[in-house]
C-alpha cells in the first residue's frame, strides 16, 4: 500500500470542442507522483497545465486515459463522487484566493468541513488549528476585505489544509502577491512539505519551481521534460 | 426527503448571510409574499371573526325550535308569489298547539313597532311582541326581575307586560317599574317583569321591546302580516318529527290537496346557518383565488431574484464546488435561501395582517379570532412557494461547471 504512488496518470488525454474545432489540451500524459513529493507543473500558457491541474483537482474528468488517485480510478467517477474526492483528498489554493467575501476567515476555513458534515464544535476546533498553522489565528474574525493579500492567501491555505487532504494543489499561489509576501507564502508551502504534505504547484515562475523537488514541464499537451532538485542543482 | 433536513441549520445560516448582504433587494423580494400573506391573514381573520359573531347570534335561535310563518327566512323563490300566501292566523296557532304531539312548548309571536309611554317619557318604535306563557322556552328569553305571565293571564287578555332593558332605562330611569302602568299606542299595560339584557341581534337592539299576552295585543286577530308560531321539542332527535307533524296539521287546516305545495314556511336555525355557510363558502373560494394569485406573483418575484443571485454568485458556487460541495448540497443551499425569503415575507405578512385586521374589527366591535390553522396554512404555503420558486434557480446553480464558475468574474 505504501509503495503505491499517490497519483498515476496513464495516457491521459483531454479534448475540448470549441465551436467546430477540437482542441487537444492534453495529448497523452504519463506521470507518477509519489507520496510526500513537492512538485511544480510548469509550462507556457496553452501548454495544458491548467487543464492538467483541473484533472488533478478532480474538477474535470479526462476524455480518455486513467487517473489513479490513491489507487482509486478517478477518471470514471460521477460528479457527486468527484465532489467527495475534492472534499477529502484535494486542498485548492488559487491565484485569486477565492475566499467567500461575506464570510470571515474562520468560516471560510470551515467551509470544506461543512460539506462533509463535521459537527460544528469539531469544525471550529479544526479550523482554528489550521489557521494557527498559517499564523492567522488572531485574524479569524476578519473578513477577506479586511485582510491583506498575503493574509488572504494564508486563509486559503488554511482552508486547503483543514480536511487533511492527500494533495495540496496550488495554482500560481503567489501570482497576485508582491515578492516579499510571495516568499512568505512559499515558506509556508515549504514547511507544509517538511511536515509530510504532498504539494503540487502550477506555475510559470522559475523561482517558485526552485522551491520544489521536482518540476514537470509541459508543452503542447505533452510532458516536454522533467527535472528533479538534483538535476536542477547540477545544472547550476 | 430526509436529506432535505440534513444540515438545515447550515443552509439557513448561508441564506441569512446572503439576505443580509442585499438587504434592500431581499426586502423588496419578500414584499410580494408579504403583501399576499398579509391580505390572506387580514381577510381570513375578518371572516373568522364575523363567523364567530354570527354563530353566537344564531345560537339565540334555538336549535330545537321551529318557527312556522308565512315567509321562509331565506327567500329563494319568487317573493311576489310568496306574498300571495295567506298569513298564519291565531286559529292556526290554536290548531298547532292543540294537535301537535311532539311540541312541548308552543307560542304565537305577533310583532309590530309601537310607541311606549310612561308619564312624560315616551319611546317610539319599540318592538312589541304578543305571545303566551311558553314564549320564554320557545324563544330563549327570561325575566331578570319580576315574573312572566301565566297561562290564565295569556288566555284572558290581561293588560300586563314585560319590558326590555332599554325600555326600563329610558322610561323609568331609577324608578322601580314593577306594578307601574305604561301606555302602548295609548292603551295602559301593567309592568310585571323586566327581561334579562339581550344585547343586539345583527345590530338590532333586542332590549328595546315590550312583551305582552297575545290576547292583549291590540288588533292581533286582524294582524295583516300574520304571526309566527314557535314550537319547541325537549329532545332534539324529535325535531324533524315535530316539523313534519306541524306541516301535516297546517296542510289539513288549510285544506291543501296533495298536489298543492305548502303555502307556509317552517323555519329553523340550520336554514340560516346553511345560507350563511353558502355565502362564506363563496367568499372563501374568492380569497383562495386571490391568495393563489398573490403567492404566484410573489413566487415569480423570488424566482427572478434567485436567478439573478445565482448568476451573481457564480464564483461563489465555483468555490463551494471546489471545496467539495455536491450538486445536491448547492441545490439545497439555494432552495433554502428561497424558502427563507418566502418565509420571511410570510412571517412579516402574518404580523402585518393581524395588526391590520384589528382596525376593522375594532370598528365593528368584534373580537379577533386568529386561528392556529390560518397561521399554519400561511407557513405551509410560503414554504411551498419558496420550494417551487427556488427549485429552478437552484437546479441551475447546481449544474454549473466548477471550472467555468471559478473563472467567472
Amino acid at each position: 500500500m505504501s509503495n503505491l504512488p499517490l497519483i498515476r496518470f496513464e495516457d491521459l488525454k483531454k479534448t475540448y470542442v470549441l465551436g467546430i474545432t477540437k482542441v487537444h489540451a492534453l495529448r497523452g500524459i504519463n506521470l507518477e507522483i509519489e507520496k510526500n513529493e513537492y512538485v511544480a507543473i510548469m509550462g507556457p500558457s496553452g501548454s495544458g497545465k491548467s487543464t492538467l491541474m483541473n484533472l488533478i483537482g478532480c474538477l474535470d474528468v479526462p476524455s480518455s486515459g486513467n487517473y489513479f488517485l490513491n489507487d482509486q480510478d478517478v477518471s470514471k467517477m460521477t460528479e457527486t463522487q468527484l465532489a467527495h474526492v475534492r472534499n477529502k483528498e484535494i486542498g485548492f489554493v488559487f491565484q485569486t484566493f477565492n475566499l467567500l467575501p461575506r464570510a470571515n476567515a474562520l468560516h471560510n476555513v470551515e467551509l470544506p468541513l461543512i460539506y462533509n458534515g463535521t459537527p460544528a464544535s469539531k469544525r471550529k476546533e479544526l479550523a482554528i488549528a489550521a489557521l494557527e498553522k498559517v499564523g492567522l489565528a488572531d485574524r479569524m474574525k476578519h473578513k477577506p476585505n479586511e485582510l491583506s493579500g498575503g493574509q488572504r492567501q494564508r486563509v486559503a491555505i488554511a482552508r486547503a489544509l483543514v480536511n487533511n487532504p492527500s494533495i495540496i494543489l496550488a495554482d500560481e499561489p503567489t501570482g497576485n502577491l508582491d515578492t516579499t509576501t510571495g516568499a512568505e507564502i512559499m515558506e509556508i508551502f515549504d514547511n507544509l512539505h517538511a511536515q509530510g504534505n504532498n504539494i503540487i504547484i502550477v506555475t510559470h515562475e522559475d523561482f517558485i519551481a526552485a522551491h520544489t523537488n521536482r518540476s514537470v514541464h509541459l508543452k503542447d499537451g505533452l510532458i516536454e521534460y522533467e527535472e528533479t532538485k538534483k538535476t536542477v542543482e547540477e545544472n547550476q | 426527503m430526509m436529506f432535505f433536513w440534513v444540515q438545515m441549520g447550515e443552509y439557513l445560516n448561508f441564506a441569512w448571510e446572503a439576505l443580509k448582504a442585499n438587504k434592500v433587494r431581499s426586502f423588496l423580494t419578500t414584499l410580494g409574499i408579504l403583501i399576499g400573506v398579509a391580505t390572506i391573514i387580514l381577510i381570513f381573520t375578518l371572516i373568522q371573526s364575523i363567523n364567530t359573531y354570527v354563530e353566537g347570534e344564531f345560537s339565540d335561535i334555538g336549535a330545537t325550535s321551529v318557527y312556522v310563518s308565512k315567509f321562509p327566512w331565506v327567500i329563494t323563490d319568487n317573493y311576489f308569489e310568496l306574498r300571495n300566501r295567506p298569513p298564519v292566523t291565531i286559529k292556526e296557532y290554536d290548531a298547532l298547539a292543540e294537535l301537535s304531539t311532539y311540541a312541548k312548548w308552543v307560542s304565537p309571536n305577533i310583532q309590530s313597532m309601537r310607541t311606549v309611554e310612561y308619564k312624560n317619557n315616551s319611546l317610539e318604535r319599540v318592538l312589541t311582541v304578543g305571545c303566551n306563557d311558553q314564549y320564554p322556552e320557545t324563544n330563549n328569553v327570561a325575566t331578570e326581575y319580576g315574573r312572566w305571565f301565566t297561562t290564565v293571564e295569556s288566555n284572558n287578555a290581561r293588560y300586563i307586560c314585560i319590558i326590555g332593558y332599554t325600555v326600563r332605562e329610558e322610561l323609568f330611569d331609577k324608578e322601580d317599574p314593577l306594578g307601574k302602568r305604561i301606555k302602548i299606542n295609548g292603551y295602559p299595560y301593567k309592568v310585571i317583569g323586566v327581561m334579562e339584557k339581550k344585547g343586539s341581534f345583527f345590530g338590532f337592539n333586542m332590549d328595546n321591546q315590550v312583551i305582552l299576552p297575545y290576547t292583549a295585543f291590540r288588533g292581533y286577530s286582524l294582524h295583516r302580516r300574520g304571526l309566527t308560531v314557535a314550537m319547541k321539542v325537549d329532545d332534539a332527535t324529535y325535531l324533524d318529527d315535530m316539523k313534519e307533524e306541524a306541516r301535516g296539521i297546517l296542510r289539513k287546516v288549510r285544506k291543501l290537496s296533495p298536489k298543492e305545495e305548502d303555502n307556509f314556511a317552517i323555519n329553523q336555525q340550520d336554514m340560516l346557518t346553511n345560507f350563511y355557510n353558502q355565502i362564506t363558502g363563496t367568499s372563501y373560494l374568492v380569497i383562495l383565488i386571490v391568495a393563489a394569485i398573490s403567492l404566484l406573483v410573489g413566487g415569480i418575484g423570488i424566482m427572478n431574484i434567485m436567478l439573478v443571485s445565482v448568476t451573481e454568485r457564480t464564483k461563489e458556487i465555483g468555490i463551494r464546488k471546489a471545496v467539495g460541495a455536491t450538486r445536491s448540497q448547492i441545490m439545497l443551499q439555494f432552495i433554502w435561501e428561497a424558502i427563507a425569503i418566502s418565509m420571511l415575507g410570510g412571517v412579516l405578512g402574518m404580523i402585518l395582517g393581524v395588526v391590520l385586521s384589528q382596525i376593522p374589527l375594532n370598528l365593528m366591535n368584534l373580537d379577533a379570532s386568529v386561528s392556529f390553522t390560518t397561521v399554519f396554512i400561511g407557513f405551509g404555503f410560503t414554504t411551498l412557494v419558496g420550494v417551487i420558486s427556488g427549485s429552478y434557480p437552484a437546479m441551475k446553480a447546481s449544474k454549473l461547471d466548477p471550472i467555468e464558475a471559478l473563472r467567472y468574474e
